[in-house]
């Protein structure tokens, strides 16, 4: 039987090398929240029959209308994405009608976002709690099913341990985004991460199911060797799952979905892949750890990993 | 293996009938057999309907414009919906859907709608109550009338050929309204109250023209012009009209609320041009085609005879999911397709985790039979407990977009959980009666190359 467990250490160093990076960009870069969450508008524009004005007469016509913090891009298929604070509809009919008669061209928007402040940042502390809740709702649930396993609660903490780390991995992946590609997160980012979360659980939930099982069959064997069983005798499915089938369709979708769901596919491949590996390489490992009381040799004699 | 193997297939060729006919229709008709004409005992529309994000449209979000410190009652936001609702009906935009979202805030969705102006103008309008001197003139129902009477104080000059009336006073005066009956006739009546400044002008008023009209209007229209039959003082009347009780209803319903409950505000507002919507809605199909195509493959390689069953079951999965969709008229968006996908995945994952046990039970020796029941019972309870996580996030997901009206995150919570319902019933109904059949049928001698093992 392959051990797994015994290289615990070096999947805690793995998980850290993934996480750190993208957590650096974070705090050097700030939260690259969009207007979902800050408030603000989004406004992406096509002109046609006529030459595109310059970024710098766009955002002309923006301080003209009292609004001087346009950020202006052009994107790969032509389009101009315009951001800036809450834009009125007034102000946004005065600013379209303003760049009609100057560049003499037909515009088409093909989009356009207007989010209040408020509204904002009530998003963003209802978006708070609802990871909370989802939180205790994993903690809870998992010590009900283990109820009858002996320290059912340590199974919870050791999962939101592992759902922790899977939402570290996905705003590390978001600020590596960020820092590269202009990722922002919005209201898609979050749901991917409610669901990377959700998932994460359902998957821990069938790694410690076969634990719950093996330890009424084989109660004799070592803790340690009775993880590392279980964990070998799900790996085919975990593989097969993830791997096989969602990280396919979700490689699809962010290959050929378009452009509008392209980052949450990435976000979401990353996080799920990040959360079959916690239950295997993070969850499991802890339960071990926390059974065998490691700490203990921690400080003091060398790790002996 | 398994027991009443015909009512198993009974039910299940039922069931994907019943999905088929919904995917493949744009309405349900069944005409009633014993009926010589062609009546219908049965008839719904099943029309599929996009989201925003795949057709394009408008989204405005509204707040009630109070201090956050103060409650709204839900009646009043209600009814506020419902005004907005009106206004916009009006438009004739096709299909707009008004909700009221959370406890101060209503969604408005015009899909296919690019020119926001005017259905922004619409919702924003105040209600204006009128009751207007037309002197002897009857106007009918629905006429538009010019009134000396502006918000602004501005008054209305009258071009050539028209006639500017004028407001005794507005719908501010009012006090309260309700519906009751006549005593005598049992006609149904609408009672009101007025403040006591509006009972004095309307006291003097119906004193000196007793047997002329009284004309009633909502933003200048013309909603009743009933006859003044007495001087009414005391700041109580009635308007008698030949009322239906939905009528006199709707009719006290515009009285009170003339004007909306409660001022509106536009928080948010979301254009997607057309070309986009059309452009997401292809290229995500493409995608989902391409990835089930993958994933189909690779479960008839590895899982080879299981790997069939597994494979029609989805197929079947796919089409009843789109079906309940088409019945109940949720409305399908970008990232419900993403909430299908993983959902599909999760439906696989159930089967996954069967044939896995399954195969371990065929290595360890035991029989055919035996392997396939072992690996429906031993992968229960990691099945149940895995995707009841799963409905516990999509409900907290849905809460969550309900709240804010975030139509994209209800979208993908919906289609998530739905999916893990229905793939309950295909992961551990379906698939297995399919591999008895498919197992009945070939009689597998060659363990090794029929189960991949």
């Amino acid at each position: 039987m392959i051990d797994i467990l015994g290289k615990r250490y070096y999947y805690f160093l793995l998980s850290l090398l993934v996480i750190i990076p993208g957590l650096i960009f974070l705090a050097i870069d700030g939260l690259p929240l969009s207007i979902d969450f800050t408030g603000g508008s989004l406004f992406e524009l096509q002109f046609t029959n006529a030459e595109a004005p310059s970024a710098e007469s766009v955002f002309r016509v923006y301080e003209a209308n009292g609004i001087d913090d346009a950020q202006i891009t052009t994107t790969d298929s032509g389009t101009f994405l315009i951001r800036s604070s809450f834009l009125t509809n007034e102000v946004r009919d005065q600013i379209l009608s303003t760049l009609q008669t100057e560049t003499g061209a037909d515009i088409a928007v093909i989009q356009f976002d207007s989010v209040g402040p408020s509204i904002g940042a009530q998003v963003a502390s209802r978006a708070l709690l609802a990871i909370a809740v989802a939180a205790l709702g994993v903690i809870i649930y998992i010590s009900v099913a283990f109820r009858k396993v002996e320290n059912a609660f340590r199974y919870g903490i050791c999962a939101v341990i592992a759902m922790i780390h899977d939402v570290a991995v996905v705003f590390s992946i978001a600020g590596i985004g960020a820092r590269y590609f202009g990722w922002q997160m919005d209201a898609l980012f979050l749901t991917a991460l409610l669901t990377v979360i959700g998932f994460s659980v359902q998957d821990k939930v069938v790694v410690f199911d076969r634990i719950r099982e093996n330890a009424n069959v084989l109660r004799r064997l070592e803790y340690e060797k009775l993880v590392n069983h279980s964990i070998v005798q799900t790996l085919q499915r975990s593989i097969n799952t993830q791997l096989m089938t969602v990280e396919f369709l979700l490689l699809a979708l962010a290959l050929f979905g378009g452009v509008t769901l392209q980052e949450f596919a990435v976000i979401l491949l990353v996080g799920l892949l990040s959360g079959t590996y916690s239950s295997i390489f993070v969850a499991a490992p802890i339960l071990v750890l926390w059974e065998k009381e490691e700490w203990r040799t921690w400080f003091g004699r060398s790790a002996n990993a | 293996m398994i027991r009443n193997l015909t009512n198993r297939i009974i039910l299940i060729v039922a069931v994907v009938a019943l999905a088929v006919w919904v995917d493949l229709s744009h309405q349900i008709e069944i005409p009633n057999p014993l009926s010589a004409s062609n009546e219908l005992l049965f008839s719904r529309n099943v029309e599929p309907r996009l989201g925003l994000d795949l057709q394009g449209g408008l989204q405005v979000l509204l707040e009630a414009d109070i201090p956050a410190e103060q409650s709204i009652d839900a009646a009043s936001m209600d009814v506020a919906r419902q005004i907005v609702q009106q206004r916009t009906d009006a438009l004739g935009v096709n299909e707009n859907v008004i909700t009221v979202a959370g406890d101060r805030r209503i969604v408005g969705e015009f899909p296919g709608l690019e020119d926001a102006e005017s259905v922004l103008a619409t919702i924003q309008q105040t209600g204006l109550l009128e009751f207007v001197d037309t002197g002897d003139y009857y106007p009918q129902v629905g006429e538009v009338l010019l009134t000396d009477y502006s918000a602004t104080g501005e008054t209305t000059e009258a071009a050539e050929g028209e006639t500017v009336y004028h407001t005794i006073f507005t719908g501010s005066e009012i006090d309260s309204v309700s519906v009751g009956q006549d005593p005598l006739t049992s006609e149904y009546l609408i009672n009101f109250i007025l403040k006591p400044t509006g009972a004095q002008i309307f006291g003097d008023y119906t004193a000196a023209n007793v047997g002329r009209p009284l004309t009633i209007t909502l933003d200048k229209q013309v909603i009743s012009s009933p006859i003044i039959q007495d001087a009414i003082y005391g700041g109580q009347g009635s308007i008698s009209g030949d009322f239906t009780y939905e009528e006199a209803n709707a009719f006290a319903i515009q009285l009170r609320y003339g004007s909306l409950p409660v001022p509106l505000k536009i928080v948010e507002t979301r254009i997607i041009g057309p070309t986009l919507g059309a452009d997401s809605l292809s290229k995500s199909l493409m995608a989902g085609l391409i990835g089930m195509t993958i994933v189909a493959l690779f479960m008839l390689i590895y899982y080879r005879l299981p790997g069939v069953a597994a494979v029609f079951s989805i197929l079947i999965y796919a089409a009843i999911t789109f079906a309940v969709f088409k019945w109940f008229h949720f409305t399908l968006t970008l990232p419900g397709i993403a909430g299908f996908l993983l959902s599909t995945g999760a439906a696989l994952d159930a089967n996954i985790l069967i044939f896995e046990r399954m195969k371990e039970e065929l290595r360890n020796g035991k029989t055919l039979n035996h392997a396939v029941d072992q690996g429906w019972t031993r992968a229960w309870s990691s099945i149940r407990d895995s995707n009841l996580a799963a409905l516990i996030t999509s409900v907290i997901l849905f809460w969550f977009g309900s709240a804010f009206g975030a139509t994209i995150v209800k979208g993908f919570s919906l289609t998530l959980a739905l999916g893990v319902i229905i793939s309950l019933f295909t992961a551990i109904y379906v698939t297995r009666t399919l591999l008895v059949i498919l197992l009945r049928a070939f009689k597998p001698q060659n363990l090794e190359r029929w189960f991949g093992i």
